[in-house]
């Protein structure tokens, strides 16, 4: 997948648990928790369905790096690279 | 598979605060010498809580640390509290609020709630909290509800969820920004703070004062306002010590939001009052966040909930062995059960068990509890502190039978503990119907052991309990068919291994409507956007029809059973099926 695909997956994902959100409306600095207002149950169904789409198993851990947009298609792409 | 009783060892059982022999004479009137109280039989909790500590020449302990979302730590001595807090006693008489209004809190945890809250109380005001994460119908009905005199928010939740309507309330007379500027029409509390005078004498109240109305939800019907009295606060210090292991100067970190009745009572009132060191932490759950926290705090005692402690389970040991824990000496978890899985692993990890205990909104404190020196039985709520007489009843005509041992029944208590709500705002009928029979029923089915220990079966009702937090089906399902493609919803909870349970939808669409994956979605964020993630359905599913009664009521439970599999039961009002 290249970014772009991510970055698409990515908004898909998120999306799909936030219905509330648009892809249009998510600025790439936008903090899942404190600026889309996800809780911890959404963050879960999101690192879900992002497991789902791009086969990558986030740990708890790596929460933190998938906070932004910014942070996680480059996460999410080396990843997937290793 | 059974899990073994948690022996407790002897030194642990000896340095518990609440003793066998304490528990043997117990009377209420020692529960009462816990506080200072005022003049004439009088008192107040913001005085018990900030007062009468720097009276008592504690004004330099440390009262709370605050951690902000971005890394800033404030503290806060006894007498910086207090002097804080008095500062918003004047600034809301300054704005012709008065003994007896209701002032609402709405924001995260930041450090001016806490001043909020106890400067409410302090100054005479009811003070009712609502969760930050509620969306605006949430937020309007409970105003609506308690007639809100005054709402103290952020500029940012302001814009968002209440500038649209606010100006439709009539009760409303002022809202307050934290910070210093404010949107017009508001008050900026920064300023208004700082100008205000550091002196103000905690208003003197009668102990069946109001002090705190607690919203909860109601399986029909709006949301009900569980009304508390200022003389609660002797039973927040009592189980403060008895249940929770505090004393003066231990860390302590209940990481419950203030939104929720948990997070004011042993997140403002029961620290303060027995003179913890409380840690306050801004940002919600993170795991290394959540760890490192314990360890650099050096938190003595963590009172958290089984959603986050399930959070951390999945992550592994492995997650938390760089971490020292070795200050903790006491944990407890309240909210919705504890399995007891997350009670052994919490004994491994941290090398204590956690203490799961039971109460809810209306009983405003902790009533059945896990003690320090009691042996756990892993997956128990424990049993009932001194005072109570919890039994497990089942309705019968007009009144209740008492079950044996083992039998499955309603939790009830007997009423009249210090903290035990005083009315439902403006609902007496509702009141009146959780007392059959001399005793106070709960809403939620459990049983007695042998050893008189009480485990959690489920609710009698079709109440939801999510992440620790308490869900109406109806507020859920007023606010789906306002969808324009809904024409009727039924919700219920379905078992989750993380959050407990969480909440799905089955909705029946109008004419000119298709069910398409589109149309779930927009179902979904529209009730996402009136009433919050934790509040909104999870799931939306789609059926031509409903299960109904003859009156036209639909059938969670039958949904319920038929989803899970299990028995129907009684089916015999069912006038219309689902299709």
């Amino acid at each position: 997948m290249t970014e772009d695909e991510i970055r698409a997956a990515h908004l898909a994902a998120l999306t799909d648990v936030a219905p509330d959100l648009s892809a249009d409306d998510i600025g790439p600095d936008d903090h899942l928790q404190d600026d889309l207002e996800l809780d911890s149950m959404d963050v879960l169904n999101l690192v879900a369905a992002l497991h789902k789409a791009t086969g990558v198993d986030i740990p708890e851990a790596d929460y933190p790096q998938i906070a932004t947009l910014r942070l996680a298609v480059p996460y999410l792409a080396r990843r997937m690279a290793a | 598979m059974a899990f073994e009783t948690i022996p407790k060892p002897e030194d642990v059982r000896a340095s518990a605060a609440l003793t066998d022999e304490i528990r043997a004479h117990f009377t209420w009137e020692n529960a009462r010498a816990m506080l200072a109280g005022l003049p004439g039989g009088k008192l107040n909790i913001a005085h018990e809580a900030l007062d009468a500590q720097v009276a008592a020449g504690h004004g330099g302990a440390p009262a709370m640390t605050w951690l902000g979302k971005d890394g800033t730590r404030r503290e806060f001595t006894y007498e910086d509290l207090r002097a804080q807090t008095a500062r918003f006693a004047n600034v809301l008489y300054a704005h012709g609020l008065g003994v007896g209004d209701r002032l609402y809190g709405l924001m995260g945890r930041e450090a001016e709630l806490y001043i909020a809250a106890l400067g409410t109380l302090k100054a005479g005001l009811v003070f009712s909290p609502l969760f930050s994460a509620f969306g605006p119908e949430p937020i309007r009905t409970r105003m609506e509800i308690g007639e809100a005199k005054a709402l103290v928010t952020t500029a940012s939740i302001y814009k968002r969820k209440v500038a649209p309507w606010w100006r439709d309330l009539p009760s409303l007379k002022a809202i307050f920004i934290v910070g210093d500027e404010a949107p017009e029409g508001c008050v900026a509390l920064g300023p208004a703070m700082a100008a205000a005078s550091p002196d103000f004498a905690p208003v003197p109240m009668d102990p069946e004062d109001t002090a705190l109305i607690h919203f909860t939800s109601g399986t029909t019907g709006k949301p009900k306002g569980a009304v508390h009295v200022h003389g609660a606060v002797a039973y927040h210090a009592m189980t403060g010590r008895f249940a929770l292991e505090m004393a003066p100067g231990r860390r302590y970190w209940c990481t419950a939001d203030p939104g929720w009745v948990t997070g004011t009572s042993y997140g403002i009132i029961a620290p303060l009052v027995n003179r913890v060191h409380m840690l306050v932490d801004e940002a919600d759950f993170d795991l290394d966040r959540w760890y490192s926290t314990l360890q650099t705090e050096k938190i003595e005692i963590w009172y958290t909930a089984p959603t986050a402690i399930r959070m951390m389970m999945r992550a592994g040991d492995a997650a938390a062995a760089p971490y020292d824990f070795s200050a903790l000496r006491f944990l407890a978890s309240v909210g919705e059960p504890l399995n007891p899985e997350a009670v052994v692993w919490g004994k491994r990890v941290f090398g204590r068990p956690f203490h799961d205990n039971w109460w809810q909104t209306e009983t405003g404190g902790i009533v059945i509890a896990n003690t320090q020196a009691m042996d756990i039985k892993p997956g128990s709520m424990g049993k009932p502190l001194p005072g109570q007489v919890a039994g497990i009843v089942e309705r019968d005509g007009d009144g209740v039978r008492e079950c044996k041992e083992g039998e499955i029944g309603e939790l009830a208590l007997r009423p009249g503990w210090p903290s035990m709500m005083r009315a439902y705002l403006h609902e007496q009928a509702r009141y009146d119907k959780c007392f059959v029979g001399g005793w106070y029923l709960t809403g939620d089915l459990a049983m007695r052991d042998a050893d008189g220990y009480f485990w959690f079966v489920g609710r009698a009702d079709d109440l939801i309990k999510t992440s620790g937090h308490l869900i109406g089906p109806f507020e859920v399902e007023s606010a789906l068919i306002e969808h324009e493609a809904v024409a009727e919803a039924g919700v219920i909870g379905l078992p989750d291994e993380t959050a407990g349970e969480i909440v799905r939808a089955y909705v029946c669409l109008n004419p000119g409507f298709e069910p398409s994956e589109e149309l779930e979605k927009s179902i979904r964020g529209l009730a996402r956007r009136k009433l919050g993630p934790a509040v909104a359905p999870r799931e939306v599913v789609f059926r031509n029809t409903l299960p109904k009664t003859r009156s036209g009521k639909i059938m969670r439970r039958l949904l319920k059973a038929r989803e899970l599999g299990l028995p129907e039961g009684d089916i015999s009002t069912l006038e219309s099926d689902e299709s």
